[in-house]
């Protein structure tokens, strides 16, 4: 590798800052001393914040309604749609492009065309105010998310292997069960990230279809954790670096992965 | 094998694959769509159970709503220059990516921070910093202090600029893809030609990248123009509804003023927006294929 220069090591600088910066002072503000808020910088660290959050406040709840919401959502769309995409990149039929298309289209709606009947539909189901009742209209999103990145991961494993498969005696199912199913399972790995922090972060769903305060997911606890008198800045940060350190962890982690399945599902081909 | 009735079977097994996510896109997608068009021609408030068809009556309302309008000018706005911006700190950073340096992975896994943080959680730290009595940003900006998210003319740029922190890395990831299709021997023959490194960009870069550019362009500005939760949460729309959005206006008249026909319409129109910039994207993409 070249010696950076000059200019290539303040751009890396400035952007470093600008990306992290905001987050730096979210997790400093977490563990600012709850008095001292007014000054411009704290005397001590302390873990007061958390403690309230996580004892004083029902929030360890919501984030188990979060996990629930996000994995029930995950292994909803990746059954469904790893079966699809194998089918799209792998067997002919009609329709196929038109498929793909549509699903590319309603992962472009703005998610408020499709609040008022949701609403309705799930009240008639005795599913309002209910996590899993929830999980059903995050398929919109995450449903066509789900068939891109994995068609997407199912077209580059090779032909040959279905054709052997199938010249073996398998279904076109059974080659998809036993053969290419086992191989994508990078791709199935991607994908469930990709939904997961997907299903993790949305928030007009949740908002508008959870009412009791005990069903509330992570970001809509967030948005409301303001009390009449003030707003509890420290609790807030350390509800937002709890809600968020877990999603940093596994981007970091699996950073290529993520991006190698964003541009899967956004750059076709 | 048995040729035709194995191909066959093939299509068959095909359908019966793609029947569950096919229905569930049916039933989470496009039938709440019609049923958003269909409840938008109607007279609906929630709580008092009255439903009562009355055709085009919400639109003909909504196109002489001031505040309609107005959120409609916003949203245009915010989706102008939040994706204008975002370009143009995108591709920079893009091309810095791209660079051979040490510590380029922890950068490019660092940029991703922004893009994984929940935009709710996103908005709620901005706030923070924008707070006009002990926020950072006041703290370090010289002059007296501002109040960014409640003077009209800053709140709408406040939410731009935190818009603009945490979508850049995805359109910058994009432009990344893009770049990384040029092949290098581009760059060697006009480092050969003698080239300097800005007509490089100028003649093999730009135009190169340009499909990726579009690319971005579009789904970025289709994911602006329905902006929700980050300016929900930093300022609901105020101050005086100068940083209400079309989604926010509807979203309100929905769950706030339960009046589900007119608000059903401000959610159609803003799906009709939405697919009106989609068609013009997608034409001068089109047009973009056709003449490479």
């Amino acid at each position: 590798m070249k010696r950076p220069g000059l200019g290539t090591a303040l751009a890396v600088v400035a952007f470093l800052t600008f990306f992290l910066g905001p987050f730096f002072w979210q997790v400093l503000t977490s563990l600012w001393p709850d008095g001292e808020l007014t000054r411009p910088w704290p005397s001590h660290l302390t873990l007061e914040s958390y403690a309230s959050v996580l004892w004083g406040r029902p929030f360890l709840r919501v984030v188990a309604n979060s996990l629930l919401v996000a994995a029930l959502t995950t292994a909803f769309c990746l059954t469904m749609g790893a079966a699809a995409a194998f089918a799209l990149a792998k067997l002919e039929f009609r329709g196929r492009g038109l498929l793909l298309s549509a699903a590319l289209a309603v992962s472009m709606f703005p998610p408020i065309a499709t609040v008022s009947p949701l609403y309705l539909i799930l009240r008639a189901a005795g599913l309002r105010d209910s996590l899993i009742g929830l999980a059903l209209p995050y398929a919109t999103f995450a449903l066509p998310l789900t068939l891109w990145v994995l068609t997407s991961f199912f077209r580059q494993l090779p032909d040959e292997l279905y054709r052997a498969a199938r010249v073996d005696g398998c279904t076109p199912f059974q080659a998809f069960r036993r053969v290419l199913l086992p191989l994508a399972a990078p791709g199935l790995a991607t994908t469930a990230i990709l939904v997961f922090i997907f299903a993790w972060n949305e928030f007009l769903y949740a908002l508008t279809f959870l009412s009791t305060p005990e069903k509330r997911t992570v970001p809509v606890a967030i948005s409301l954790f303001a009390s009449e008198y003030r707003e509890p800045w420290g609790e807030i940060a350390a509800a937002s670096v709890v809600a968020t350190l877990p999603l940093v962890v596994l981007t970091v982690l699996f950073q290529r992965r993520i991006v190698s399945g964003l541009t899967a599902g956004a750059v076709k081909e | 094998m048995s040729g035709g009735g194995s191909l066959e079977r093939e299509r068959r097994q095909a359908y019966l694959l793609v029947a569950p996510a096919v229905l569930v896109l049916v039933g989470v997608a496009l039938y709440p769509i019609l049923a958003a068009v269909w409840l938008s021609l109607h007279r609906f408030i929630l709580v008092f159970g009255e439903r009562r068809f009355t055709g085009l009556d919400n639109f003909a309302f909504l196109l002489s709503d001031s505040r309609f309008w107005s959120a409609l000018g916003n949203t245009a706005y915010f989706t102008l220059v939040a994706v204008t911006v975002e370009l143009l700190l995108a591709v920079p950073l893009a091309l810095l990516l791209n660079r051979a340096f040490p510590g380029r992975g922890l950068l490019r896994a660092s940029v991703l921070v922004p893009w994984a943080i929940p935009t709710v959680v996103s908005a709620r730290l901005w706030a923070w910093m924008f707070n006009p009595e002990y926020g950072v940003i006041n703290r370090l900006l010289p002059g007296p202090d501002i109040n960014w998210l409640g003077a009209p003319g800053y709140a709408l740029h406040a939410a731009i600029l935190v818009d603009v922190w945490k979508t850049t890395p995805f359109v910058a990831l994009l432009v990344l893809a893009g770049l990384q299709g040029i092949p290098e021997d581009l760059y060697k023959a006009a480092r050969v030609d003698g080239a300097s490194t800005w007509r490089m960009f100028r003649s093999i870069t730009l135009p190169l990248l340009k499909p990726a550019l579009l690319l971005a362009l579009l789904f970025r500005s289709l994911d602006a123009f329905r902006v929700f939760d980050a300016i929900y949460v930093l300022t609901e729309g105020g101050p005086a509804n100068t940083t209400e959005t079309l989604s926010i206006y509807a979203y309100k008249t929905l769950m706030r003023s339960g009046d589900f026909g007119y608000g059903s319409a401000l959610s159609v129109a803003t799906f009709l927006c939405v697919v009106v910039l989609a068609a013009v994207w997608l034409r001068l993409l089109g047009r973009e294929e056709v003449s490479r």
